[in-house]
């Protein structure tokens, strides 16, 4: 699998600076079709700064971003979104205010080509449509186990549920690459289990990149085919999950000298 | 379904009261001073439906939605006066005035929304503030007036010379006066019916879903591919375009209308309605506006203690619709009736 085809996500020389902090530089990663890598490192190594210039949250001061092998910069938020790139958060980002089932359907946005007038005239483009996005969301609730609870309000989910909504409607906008952003954050190591499944079922569903940064090694070395480990915003290796695990230097930077 | 329930109560709401005050009022069993309340009321009603869709389901503070009306009104008034000799038909003059009214009153949401809406937190609140007070100031100084060779206008008094046979549009701090009253109760309910089902319909749609995920977490909507500042702008502008058509309205229902008519205050009283009946909630805005305002004419009786009771009944409406234990109740007995309709549909 992977190498032969042309990467998904090819980031070379990636930096940037925080007024005179650089907290990300030279990050260099390269993703490949059906992979999924994990991104590790201490606390402050610039995993999440990572992933929020993947996404444009930041604009990088260095490197270049291919993703799809298209030049990312000058891409918005929203445009990179539409390119392909859909994300979680590590402290969860949902519509509290809105019903689970709305939170999926507003990740179906980008697909939706009925206008505004159709919308408040009911037209029948309008109502072919909503029938559709509807279907495919209630599909994506059941594929993520959220299908009894698609009439609550988001905020009312227990948490282990918020997690996966976030993941749900993070492939509503039916991406080429999901980052999630410590998935497991909070989870008992049952709940870290099933996560495991779902990820590796929801890439192979959907044939689907997954990069994900992630604290529990139990999870990172369980899925991940590759590792990339960052410390102090630069790559300090990259690897097997074996690999890592017998890399001094990582060993280093974990539990000191 | 609760959506759809509650779009049934509001509808029917108003339907069920215009039949009764237009058979009241066509039996003259209505005094004078109610009567003189219902055209108001409906364009509190519609410039407060918009105000919520802006500011309960968009969650921008908007304090100038005084400002978008007197835009309305003034131009539905020119525009009136202005087909006076053309359209004999009152009816299609004030359907006319009403969506110039409404489209400049959007055209100036635009303008507005353009330079504040790319930012998050207060920027709205304090530029449209500042709008409904630079309105009023713009209005009470223009002089307009119409003769055969077209309209003149001016910003220094009697600069504006008229050929004999043409009038004066617009006075200054005067306002308009001797405007002809085309508007009627009847256009006014239809106004609050085509606003309701508007916002209801826009808000179960993909835009509608789109407003109320910026609202919640502009970031995590820009990661989902939603545009947060024209999905913030689209919300704007139809409140100001409603305030423009209920202004509209308003201005031709009056034969004199002053520009400080449409001060802070207003925008403030109509800033209450939205969140004294709930953010977000359409059928508590059209409750809380008849109540307000009917409610200082209903307690004329008690003179001195008018106002005073007024507050008092201001303070608990929102103590008792913001309080937890209330809010806990309703949210059980939702899910009891749900309850009950999933075990119906089992049978």
């Amino acid at each position: 699998m992977g190498k032969t085809d042309d990467p998904v996500l090819k980031v070379e020389g990636l930096g940037i600076d925080f007024g005179g902090l650089t907290a990300v530089n030279d990050f260099s990663l390269t993703v490949y079709p059906n992979e999924i890598r994990g991104l590790i490192g201490p606390n402050g190594a610039g995993k999440t700064t990572v992933f929020n210039m993947l996404t444009k949250v930041y604009d990088p001061s260095r490197g270049t971003i291919i993703f799809d092998g298209k030049d990312t910069s000058g891409m918005t938020e929203v445009e990179i979104n539409r390119a392909g790139i859909a994300r979680t958060f590590q402290n969860i980002r949902l519509f509290s205010g809105m019903t689970v089932l709305d939170n999926v359907r507003a990740g179906m946005n980008g697909v939706i080509t009925y206008g505004n007038l159709s919308a408040v005239l009911r037209l029948p483009s309008f109502r072919k449509q909503e029938k559709e996005i509807r279907e495919r969301s209630v599909e994506l609730l059941e594929i993520f186990g959220l299908k009894d609870d698609m009439d609550l309000l988001a905020g009312n989910l227990p948490y282990g549920a918020q997690r996966r909504l976030e993941m749900a409607r993070a492939m509503a906008t039916g991406p080429k690459l999901l980052l999630l952003d410590e998935p497991a954050a909070g989870m008992n190591p049952q709940e870290t289990e099933e996560l495991m499944d779902m990820v590796r079922s929801i890439r192979d569903r959907f044939d689907i990149s997954i990069l994900l940064i992630e604290h529990d090694m139990q999870l990172v070395m369980g899925i991940c085919e590759k590792i990339t480990v960052l410390n102090y915003g630069m790559v300090l290796s990259e690897g097997t999950p074996s690999e890592i695990q017998n890399d001094p230097q990582v060993i280093k930077a974990y539990l000191g000298d | 379904m609760n959506n759809k329930r509650s779009q049934i109560v509001s509808f029917s709401i108003i339907i069920i009261l215009y039949a009764v005050l237009e058979i009241l009022l066509k039996t003259g069993n209505l005094s004078s001073l109610f009567s003189s309340l219902l055209i108001p009321v409906c364009c509190y009603m519609a410039a407060a439906i918009g105000l919520n869709l802006n500011v309960g389901i968009s969650g921008e503070l908007n304090l100038g939605q005084a400002g978008f009306m007197s835009i309305g009104a003034f131009t539905g008034i020119c525009v009136s006066g202005m087909l006076s000799g053309v359209i004999s038909n009152g009816v299609i003059r004030l359907v006319t005035a009403m969506i110039v009214g409404m489209i400049l009153a959007g055209v100036f949401g635009i303008l507005i929304g353009i330079p504040t809406l790319k930012l998050s937190g207060d920027y709205l609140a304090i530029v449209t503030l500042a709008f409904g007070e630079i309105i009023k100031s713009l209005v009470t100084n223009l002089y307009l007036g119409m003769d055969s060779r077209g309209l003149h206008f001016s910003f220094v008094q009697n600069k504006v010379s008229l050929e004999p046979g043409g009038k004066m549009l617009l006075n200054g701090a005067m306002g308009a006066t001797g405007t002809e009253r085309i508007a009627s109760f009847t256009a006014g309910v239809i106004l609050v019916l085509i606003c309701l089902a508007f916002v209801y319909n826009l808000m179960d749609s993909g835009s509608g879903r789109a407003i109320m995920a910026a609202r919640d977490n502009r970031i995590a909507a820009s990661s989902i591919g939603i545009d947060v500042t024209r999905t913030k702008m689209l919300a704007f502008v139809v409140s100001a375009g409603m305030a423009g058509a209920a202004g509209a309205l308003y201005g031709l229902s009056f034969s004199t209308l002053e520009p400080r008519k449409f001060d802070f205050n207003l925008s403030i009283m109509i800033l209450v309605y939205v969140v004294l009946g709930g953010l977000g909630n359409m059928t508590g805005t059209l409750i809380a506006t008849m109540l307000l305002v009917t409610l200082p004419q209903m307690l004329r009786g008690l003179s001195d203690f008018r106002m005073l009771i007024y507050a008092i009944v201001l303070i608990a409406m929102m103590l008792i619709t913001n309080n937890e234990k209330v809010k806990i109740f309703i949210e059980k007995m939702r899910l009891r009736r749900k309850e009950k309709g999933a075990g119906n549909g089992e049978n």
